[in-house]
């Protein structure tokens, strides 16, 4: 289900302060971020964001697409190598 | 045989229904044009005059989105979610199931039939 309009969008509080601090210096430092149910908002595009997948941050540079979707979605918490016995095996 | 929104002709049935042959139209959206073209429900295709062929052409033509031009836009939205790399857009690359579903056993959709490996229950033990 959809998250109701009246709320507005969720972004985490502290994430938020940092990019629009970092908007109005006009610097492009990467944030580290855990939190990955923030909503890219259009204040981000241009930003490079850490986010968490739960092992180490994954660098996701905003571009326009990507406003109004997820931090989340951008860095994939699993790692799929393949099949165990699968030709390929030497490629790690 | 009625031609409507480019290559479709649909048939000897209910208006209602002929409708439905059109990508982008069912039920509901058929009964929705029929109604605001005034033409009856129930009217077989083949019965329409030209006029009321060409009331349902405008209604179709000034308020939805069908055939090719839909099945681009759903395709332009796939590969919007594939080149920005969302979750969404790599199960896509995958070919898995996009919606959180199980894919341990079935999901067979989205993965094709079944690739049966050779020796798999060997490889175990």
């Amino acid at each position: 289900m959809s998250r109701s309009l009246k709320k507005g969008p969720f972004i985490d509080i502290k994430l938020e302060k940092k990019v629009l601090m970092n908007v109005e210096a006009s610097k492009k430092t990467v944030i580290k971020t855990w939190s990955r149910a923030s909503m890219i908002s259009p204040d981000f595009v241009g930003q490079t964001i850490a986010v968490h997948n739960g092992n180490k941050f994954i660098p996701v540079y905003i571009t326009e697409n990507m406003v109004g979707h997820k931090l989340g979605e951008f860095a994939p918490t699993r790692l799929f190598r393949g099949h165990a016995g699968k030709k390929n095996k030497g490629n790690k | 045989m009625a031609r409507i929104a480019g290559v479709d002709i649909p048939n000897k049935k209910r208006g209602e229904i002929a409708l439905t042959y059109i990508y982008g139209v069912g039920r509901s959206t058929a009964q929705k044009i029929l109604t605001k073209a005034g033409v009856d429900w129930n009217l077989k295709a083949e019965e329409w005059t030209d006029d009321q062929q060409n009331d349902i052409r405008n209604v179709l033509s000034e308020n939805y989105k069908v055939e090719g031009e839909l099945r681009s836009e759903t395709q332009m939205n796939i590969k919007r979610l594939m080149d920005i790399g969302t979750y969404r857009g790599i199960r896509h690359r995958l070919g898995l199931p996009l919606r959180g579903q199980n894919t341990k056993n079935n999901a067979r959709t989205r993965k094709g039939r079944k690739k049966t490996v050779a020796n798999k229950k060997m490889a175990v033990k």
